[in-house]
């Protein structure tokens, strides 16, 4: 299980870079980063290098010395490329210091940090501009400080400190820094954690360590990053300033990769951010410990007594959030139609606070309601892609709007949305599937879906004949609701459940079915048992018709439904709703050997899929790519 | 969270009285040596909710009340006060303050509630299930003198079985009946309609109605409104939101918008529908959309919903209603609720307050507090009990099991056990109290034993 999982994660960034972005240059990808070293070192910081690395070598021999020097190259280029725009070339700035440096810190490391601020001053007066000088001597002094506590404390301390003096010593460079030296930065940060963390250990030479980690901060930057990719990205960020812009879109464009549950250092941040208090479930299923379970009995109450101390969030969404929680509202159009209308409430009492840009501000703000959401219940698809119109429309307000005209264009727009993409789709997907039914037909359909429900009333309006099986499954069993409805309006039904499905599947005709999403491929992501009846329909041969609305479409691809699923409430499938007297697992829940998954929702392969209707028409799943990038461009992002 | 807090803090109770007086009104009284009513506002705070109304009863009470607040809890909380006149009753009080309303929902919590049940729970229950009314419930503190065993005729007296008949649905979540332990002589009667609507219904007497409700403002308003003669929000409004929960139309003719029909408006009526129809449908239905669409389909009969929050057994969740009441809260409050006391840092079970003067062989034991600047004799022995401030206690006192207030002077050779004594009370020499309450004031004269009495000073 385990081999199997990390060949996973290492093949999956590579699968994503083939599908996003033509390989770089050959010799960049040759080039290991190492043989950077004689191109680079000569011109400056070959001794600093030299006079570094045997102390650096011992945390991390393998690591260090190649991104430092990239990365070097890259500040180094990024100016080149930028300098022409600059009064004053700063790049001089950056050559000459570090040397300077190191000379200092060379001869005797535990005298020099008491020195250090002084004489970086000194070095600072005679070589830089004036305005530059002050902002980096606030540095040093704030540097000469962490130095010595570092003495007194032990290395836990030095990396607050160091970020510290990273975000300040940064901050005056980004105002007059093109994008690529931005983003040179930003991978120094991104990265402050781990260097500070090397360096910190060293407690005997702290002070002149923390030194040279501001000197060198581009130099540490790119350590993590490359480590993390492959030698194709570390080459591409080696390429000249010119490369950088295309560079960046990639990274923009690359899916954020997913966060793994089974990570425990990086669960445990997330924790600390949470507002709900997440109690991670013990016992999980070992094939699917990435994804988040958490024990479901002490959300609820903990997030309740919180009411009135969560302050920024909006009423609006925390009753949404709640109702997510507890389970009140279910299924994908319900759960995006009711966070839209959040969203518009929130929207309506925003107001700008003073200093602050609403598209940023606004921004923001939705993003925390959206993390909240999230951790209320994971999102499911459709909400994803709304958010991402309702960002992207924020995103193109135009700035000489005033607050009350964006606001009601927000406001509208989600209105839009909602009639459009949903109510909409739903009306169209309905016109062209009764098309589909006939009279004497037997359809069958399993769970609740919205759009097929609304399908067979419109079928049943329409005063065709013909018979309904509804499938339904444990724990949920939202098939009873919708059945109730049918069986209100007169429809002549049949009940059973998944297990039966292969004997019912013998007088079916057709097959209606919801989908949560369909993916690229061509896959139909769905309420779990899905992918079972659809196999059965393919082998019976009964044409498989799901009803999807395009909004919910989404350019992934997914072959199975492990990597990305949701985990429900285990007790829900342990104890059976309304039989107490069913408790044969009493007291077993808690036991080592018992593992208990509840999956939401699984993947049905396209083959079982014979179209799929939507609001662009019946198409087949191999057209699916297509309705993703023409929706994509034309009605949502641009 | 667009939520108003109304505390009800109430004047001078009838059911206290040797306790409270004109110059101590209940609000004041003093629990553990802290105003009752900082226990609740102390809770309110802990929950950020800043801004408060307190209702009084009677101008001079608001005037007390409202300086003690504003010396409390001055840059803390904003708390506005509001006297209305006495006697007329809780729904009264709303009505009187109901124009100062504006939010969406209104918490209403009495000012003797003493608890840790967080109102944030309330409040959010209320709005996940969009209720027009929510009630918090606890269960039933265990009361009288557990420990002690002194069970005098007084606590006897108190009969069993006067809380409330709650009937709730499988789920624990709506309220489904209620009906206060004062009202139900013989028999309970109960709603047909309801019953035959859910299904099921769990009748419990084991919870207590904690007076923390949250309101819909505007159903609140509506029914104080109609209703003249609702007086008290527990015995009358409750009752009447609860049986009239399936049917409910006359009450909200008023109201624009059903609960569950979002309010939002859409360009086309027909897509509202859609819309409000996609929610519906796949949200869980309680019993009362089950109930409210009609065997064709249509939903034609509002409905609303009354749940209820049950308190955790856990918590600690009492109203300090009668003397027992008061009895109790003390001792727990001292001892094993000591939690409430925020600021208390108590390692061995009692709170002694700064520069009090203990005679030789004196002891204080578990589960005691005493104010500052109290003096003790030689020889005395104080056991879960409460002295307050200033209090002069001579030699040979034995004071078991009692609240003493604020500046009492107490003679040599006292014995007391189980009393209540208000402020400036003074006890001669060798004076024997059981299980009695003397009011402000009073002089109880040398030699003199008392059992289970109640002694004032005669007003003037």
């Amino acid at each position: 299980m385990d081999p199997r999982r990390t060949a996973r994660t290492v093949s999956d960034p590579k699968v994503r870079q083939v599908g996003f972005f033509t390989p770089p240059p050959d010799h960049a990808i040759s080039d290991p980063p190492r043989h950077h070293d004689p191109i680079q070192s000569p011109s400056q910081s070959s001794p600093p290098v030299n006079d570094r690395s045997p102390s650096d070598s011992s945390l991390s021999p393998v690591m260090i010395p190649p991104p430092r020097h990239h990365s070097d190259a890259l500040l180094r280029t990024a100016l080149q490329a930028t300098s022409p725009t600059k009064p004053f070339s700063p790049s001089t700035r950056t050559v000459m210091i570090p040397p300077e440096n190191k000379d200092l810190r060379s001869p005797g490391r535990k005298v020099v940090y008491g020195k250090s601020p002084s004489s970086f001053s000194g070095v600072k007066a005679s070589s830089v501009p004036a305005s530059e000088l002050t902002t980096v001597s606030v540095v040093n002094l704030a540097l000469g400080i962490s130095g010595k506590i570092l003495t007194a404390e032990e290395a836990g301390g030095a990396s607050v400190e160091v970020q510290n003096d990273r975000r300040a010593s940064s901050k005056p460079l980004k105002e007059k820094t093109s994008k690529a030296e931005r983003r040179a930065l930003q991978e120094a940060q991104r990265a402050a954690k781990a260097a500070a963390k090397a360096e910190g250990s060293k407690a005997s030479s702290s002070a002149s360590k923390v030194v040279t980690s501001e000197n060198t901060k581009p130099i540490k930057a790119t350590k993590p990053s490359s480590q993390k990719n492959d030698g194709s990205q570390v080459a591409a960020s080696d390429k000249k300033g010119g490369d950088r812009a295309p560079e960046k879109d990639r990274k923009k464009d690359a899916p954020h990769p997913r966060m793994q549950y089974d990570d425990t250092s990086r669960v445990e941040k997330a924790k600390k951010r949470a507002v709900v208090k997440q109690t991670e479930a013990r016992n999980r299923v070992e094939l699917f410990r990435h994804l988040p379970q958490y024990e479901h009995g002490t959300q609820l109450p903990d997030l309740e007594t919180k009411f009135f101390e969560l302050d920024p969030m909006h009423p609006a969404l925390y009753k949404v959030g709640l109702q997510y929680l507890s389970g009140d509202i279910y299924g994908g159009n319900a759960r995006c139609i009711a966070m839209l209308q959040a969203f518009k409430e929130a929207i309506k009492d925003y107001s700008t606070p003073p200093e602050k840009t609403l598209i940023r501000d606004l921004t923001a703000r939705i993003s925390s309601y959206v993390s909240f959401l999230i951790e209320c219940r994971p999102l499911s698809i459709s909400m994803g892609n709304a958010i991402k119109f309702l960002k992207s429309r924020i995103a193109k307000l135009p700035l000489a709007l005033s607050e009350s005209e964006a606001k009601t264009t927000l406001m509208l727009d989600i209105d839009r949305f909602i009639n459009e993409k949903i109510i909409l789709a739903d009306k169209v997907i309905v016109e062209h599937a009764v098309t589909k039914i006939s009279d004497g037909d037997v359809l069958l359909t399993y769970g609740a879906s919205s759009a097929v429900e609304m399908i067979l009333l419109h079928a049943h309006e329409l005063g065709k004949e013909f018979r309904v099986v509804v499938v339904d499954s444990h724990p949920k069993l939202e098939g009873q609701l919708l059945l109730r409805r049918l069986v209100r309006k007169g429809l002549s039904c049949t009940y059973t459940h998944v297990n039966a499905v292969s004997y019912i599947m013998h007088e079916v005709t057709r097959v209606f079915l919801g989908a949560s999403s369909v993916l690229s491929n061509g896959t139909v992501y769905s309420r779990v048992g899905t992918a079972c009846v659809a196999m059965v329909a393919h082998a019976f041969r009964v044409p498989v018709l799901v009803c999807c609305e395009a909004y919910k479409f989404h350019e992934r691809v997914q072959l199975d439904s492990i990597c990305s699923n949701e985990l429900g409430n285990p007790d829900a499938i342990s104890k059976v709703h309304g039989r107490e007297e069913i408790n044969y697992l009493d007291g077993l829940v808690n036991c080592e050997n018992l593992q208990l998954l509840n999956l939401i929702y699984d993947a049905t392969p396209s083959d079982y899929v014979s179209m799929v209707i939507t609001d662009y028409g019946m198409v087949p799943p191999t057209s699916v790519p297509v309705i993703v990038r023409e929706y994509r461009r034309e009605h949502l992002w641009s | 969270m667009d939520f108003q807090v109304v505390v009800l803090a109430g004047g001078t109770s009838k059911n206290l009285t040797p306790l409270v007086s004109k110059e101590v009104p209940k609000p004041l009284l003093p629990v553990a040596n802290r105003p009752l009513l900082y226990y609740v506002l102390h809770q309110l705070e802990q929950s950020n909710l800043k801004d408060l109304i307190v209702v009084v009863e009677g101008e001079d009470a608001a005037l007390l009340v409202g300086s003690w607040i504003s010396g409390t809890f001055v840059d803390r909380l904003h708390v506005e006060i509001a006297a209305v006149p006495e006697d007329i009753g809780t729904a009264g009080a709303i009505r009187a303050i109901s124009h100062h309303l504006t939010t969406k929902d209104i918490l209403v919590v009495s000012g003797d509630l003493v608890s840790d049940v967080p109102p944030g729970a309330v409040a959010a229950t209320h709005r996940r299930h969009d209720a027009v009314v929510t009630a918090m419930l606890c269960s039933v503190p265990v009361s009288g003198p557990s420990e002690s065993g002194s069970s005098g005729g007084k606590d006897k007296a108190k009969k069993p079985g006067r809380y409330d008949i709650i009937g709730l649905d499988p789920g624990k979540q709506f309220l489904l009946h209620i009906a206060t332990g004062a009202e139900i002589e013989k028999d309970t009667r109960l709603q047909k309609h309801i019953l035959h609507a859910v299904g099921q219904m769990e009748i419990r007497s084991d919870l207590m109605d904690a007076y923390m409700y949250a309101f819909k403002r505007s159903v609140l308003q509506e029914v104080l409104d109609q209703k003249d003669t609702f007086q008290s929000l527990k015995h009358d409004v409750l009752p009447y939101l609860v049986q009239s929960q399936l049917k409910s139309e006359a009450l909200l003719n008023g109201i624009p918008q059903a609960e569950e029909n979002g309010n939002e408006k859409f360009s086309s009526q027909n897509n509202q529908v859609l819309v409000s129809q996609i929610l519906f449908n796949s949200s869980i239905p309680s019993f009362h959309k089950i109930s409210s669409v009609d065997p064709d389909g249509s939903a034609s009969i509002r409905t609303h919903k009354c749940c209820a929050y049950i308190a955790s057994s856990s918590s600690y969740c009492m109203r300090l209603n009668s003397i027992q009441a008061f009895m109790d809260i003390n001792r727990d409050v001292t001892g094993e609720a000591d939690y409430l006391l925020s600021n208390t840092s108590s390692d061995h079970n009692n709170v002694i307050g700064p520069s009090p003067k203990l005679g030789t062989k004196t002891t204080v034991g578990p589960h005691c507090m005493l104010g500052e600047g109290s003096e003790m004799g030689d020889k005395c022995q104080v056991k879960r009990s409460v002295i307050g401030r200033h209090c002069r206690i001579g030699s040979h006192v034995k004071v078991v099991n009692s609240v003493v207030m604020n500046h009492v002077t107490i003679g040599d050779g006292c014995i007391i056990q189980g009393s209540v004594i208000c402020s400036n009370v003074q006890l001669q020499e060798r004076v024997v109290l059981k299980d009695c309450q003397v009011g402000a004031g009073f002089v109880v004269t040398a030699g003199s034993e008392y059992k289970g009495e109640s002694m004032a000073r005669k007003e003037k």
